[in-house]
């Protein structure tokens, strides 16, 4: 049974939870209900006057063919990022995690990438793939493939990706890691005697052990895909070529902040919040069932 | 230079809180770095040095975009700078903010700086005057897209250098002898939209958008999906489709295609100047931007991009009076023609133009006129005095993607600007919708 400390009165937990509640209110709770507000607004970017304009903020966005559009590129963006950001630690926490020797250094340099800033791990990309200096793209061009994300949506889409799931292995193969040394040796030496070979092992006992971790990353790198990647996507497509990279972040800061059309943009982040909410609530609801604690 | 330059700073910080005392403060805020932001220093040094009543601080508050957002997000906060540098897209945006400027011609009747709006070029003033003709905004780095030409290219691929290339017409048979002469990038652009919509319909002396492109009220509607327009995309389409025009992006990641010898021509602004003369290691010359034969008026004039000064309400009278004369000082003939010749931007008074030719600086330096003719050769028509369309910047992109589109090969060029209308006015009409 777990222990379990109970407070005597209502202060000294007021008191301790006070913080957290209040940084919540500042950073959270206030800029969300600041956003609901403007979303129902026309307002001049210098914020000399602003027209209520109810919901209409919302139905100029949903008639726009290209904003229902970002959704789909969103979904496809929002995927294979979670994807291949989790395999690959998945599979580097494994391998790092059957090493005797060395796996400090091993550990380390995994963990490295996650130091770099988005918008340099998007310049960095850039680089590589350079239509015309790129060692990537000068490399393709002798194998006789023409790269060309500046035109190619689909070459572009997969940049970005692969740009934002860079930095993010790290992340997730720390946590991979550290659920793997969790996993008792004891049930792990049972089935080996048992005569389950290594990759039996992983898929019946490791995996379902790791779930709980799994089941977190989830949900915390849909939202790192989600907000986070702007950065990226700003450094290297600005969106393009045509709308191919433009996901539903991306739009809020171009409305926002190029266009200054902040009544647009609130309503943007709201939709925003609510698909994400609406997503964590699913994931909740069902993926969790999957989940042994 | 630089290093007097850097003591000159040093010493000016080390004095300023005494001077502090004395002197009204004026803040300004620009978009420039590297080269450009050196020169600007120095401008500032000059003006402060040369009075003991103000003192003009510069700061660097990073792009165009991000320059005018770091303005308007300070207005919003009550913290904003009496001079802020606007691109020429933020124009419309700053006209409506009337209670957020206060216009330049207001600011030097204030300061009693001697200001005569005569004395501007007329189609760099025209981009930042009112309908009633006032000056709203004090023209700073003004350019136009001229013909940048790599001779040696040329002469590398069999194509004589020295080939008429003022009409599209003969740019298109100089392409396609620079194709078969074995030149893999004949043609590059910088600034697509800018070049080739919205200069391209100055040129043609075209409309750009009704309301003589947004002058004449905020009802407007682009009118970019026109004939010649449509005309001249899909003869640049099937350029792409041929290999002769390559685009390498929506900003002007060209230049290093160009400024490297890589391509063999490239559409580019005169200020691109200082970086292709000091960067390129082959023998270019600087033509005026190409015109379809026959089509509209062409050659009309070209309309400018770059910047502008604008600046804000909030202030002491006090505090407006330094504005003025820093300004005033800004459009003084040296300090304008040292500018012109140092940047190739354009000179924005005929003084300083005169005074540059004086000096025998487009003798020594040839092709540094051509964008100034160009610019100055007629008087502007509606459709050639410049833009004022509301969130145009963000039109830009929607442009850009449009005809990215055209270059893929994946929309004809009357789907992608029939397209990028529907979207664009969109835009204008919340535009005029907040700005009612």
């Amino acid at each position: 049974m777990e222990k379990r400390v109970t407070f005597r009165g209502w202060w000294l937990p007021a008191l301790l939870i006070a913080p957290q509640v209040l940084v919540s209110a500042v950073f959270f709770f206030y800029p969300a209900g600041q956003a609901i507000w403007q979303s129902l607004f026309i307002p001049d970017p210098f914020g000399l006057s602003s027209r209520f304009v109810g919901i209409g903020n919302f139905e100029f966005l949903l008639s726009d063919k290209f904003y229902r559009a970002s959704f789909g590129t969103t979904a496809v963006f929002s995927i294979l990022v979670t994807l291949c950001s989790m395999i690959p630690a998945l599979f580097l926490a494994v391998m790092a995690d059957r090493l005797i020797k060395g796996s400090g250094v091993y550990r380390t340099m995994l963990i490295w990438p996650y130091a770099v800033a988005p918008a340099i791990a998007g310049v960095l990309w850039l680089f590589m793939f350079n239509t015309r200096v790129g060692v990537v793209s000068w490399y393709l061009g002798n194998l006789g493939y023409d790269w060309n994300h500046v035109l190619n949506g689909g070459e572009a889409m997969g940049l970005v990706v692969v740009a934002s799931a860079w930095g993010r292995i790290s992340y997730n193969f720390l946590f991979f890691f550290a659920a793997l040394q969790a996993v008792p040796r004891s049930v792990i030496e049972a089935a080996a005697i048992d005569g389950a070979r290594f990759w039996k092992r992983f898929w019946t006992i490791v995996l379902p052990l790791l779930s709980p971790t799994t089941f977190f990353l989830l949900v915390v790198n849909v939202v790192y895909s989600f907000f986070e990647t702007f950065g990226v996507i700003h450094t290297i497509t600005s969106g393009g070529p045509q709308q191919s990279t433009t996901v539903l972040v991306y739009k809020v800061f171009s409305d926002g902040f190029v266009g200054q059309d902040l009544g647009s943009s609130s309503a943007q982040s709201v939709i925003l919040l609510i698909v994400v909410g609406l997503l964590t609530i699913i994931q909740f609801k069902f993926v969790e069932k999957r989940v042994h604690y | 230079m630089k290093r007097s330059l850097l003591g000159a700073l040093a010493v000016s910080t080390m004095l300023s809180p005494i001077a502090a005392m004395a002197q009204t403060e004026v803040q300004f805020w620009h978009a420039f770095t590297g080269r450009l932001g050196e020169l600007v220093a120095a401008q500032v040094e000059e003006f402060n040095a040369s009075q003991s009543d103000y003192v003009v601080v510069q700061s660097h508050k990073g792009n165009y975009s991000e320059t005018l957002n770091a303005g308007i997000a300070a207005f919003r906060a009550g913290e904003q700078p009496h001079i802020l540098m606007v691109f020429e897209v933020g124009t419309a945006t700053m006209m409506a903010a009337a209670g957020a400027v206060r216009p330049v011609y207001e600011v030097m009747a204030q300061s009693g700086a001697t200001f005569d709006q005569d004395a501007y070029i007329g189609a760099v003033k025209g981009y930042y005057t009112s309908t009633e003709g006032d000056m709203l905004s004090l023209p700073f780095n003004a350019s136009t897209p001229v013909l940048w030409v790599n001779r040696d290219a040329m002469a590398a691929a069999g194509v004589d250098p020295d080939t008429d290339l003022s009409t599209w017409q003969n740019v298109d048979a100089a392409l396609t002898a620079l194709k078969a002469g074995g030149e893999e990038c004949p043609l590059v652009t910088a600034w697509q939209s800018w070049i080739h919509l919205e200069n391209f319909s100055a040129y043609h002396d075209v409309p750009f958008a009704t309301q003589d492109n947004g002058f004449a009220g905020l009802d407007t509607e682009l009118t970019l999906n026109g004939e010649a327009q449509v005309a001249h995309l899909t003869a640049m389409g099937q350029w792409a489709q041929d290999g002769k025009f390559i685009y390498t992006g929506r900003r002007n990641e060209g230049g290093a295609n160009f400024r490297a010898g890589d391509c063999a021509l490239f559409t580019e602004s005169s200020a691109g100047y200082a970086g292709i003369s000091s960067e390129a290691e082959f023998d270019f010359d600087v033509r005026p931007l190409p015109y379809w034969e026959g089509v509209g008026n062409a050659p009309q004039n070209t309309i400018i991009g770059g910047a502008s000064l604008w600046v804000m309400e909030g202030h002491e009278d006090d505090e407006y009076k330094g504005a003025g004369q820093f300004l005033s000082f800004l459009s003084s003939s040296d300090v304008q023609a040292a500018w012109h010749q140092n940047t190739g931007y354009l000179p924005i008074t005929s003084e300083a133009g005169d005074a540059t030719r004086a000096a025998g600086f487009y003798e020594a330096n040839p092709g540094t006129e051509v964008a100034v003719i160009q610019m100055t050769a007629k008087e502007p028509t509606a459709n050639s005095k410049g833009l004022r369309l509301g969130s145009f910047d963000q039109i830009r992109g929607i442009i850009d993607e449009e005809l990215e589109g055209i270059w893929a090969g994946d929309k004809t060029a009357q789907e992608a600007m029939d397209s990028a209308k529907e979207r664009g006015d969109a835009l204008l009409r919340r535009f005029e919708a907040a700005n009612r």
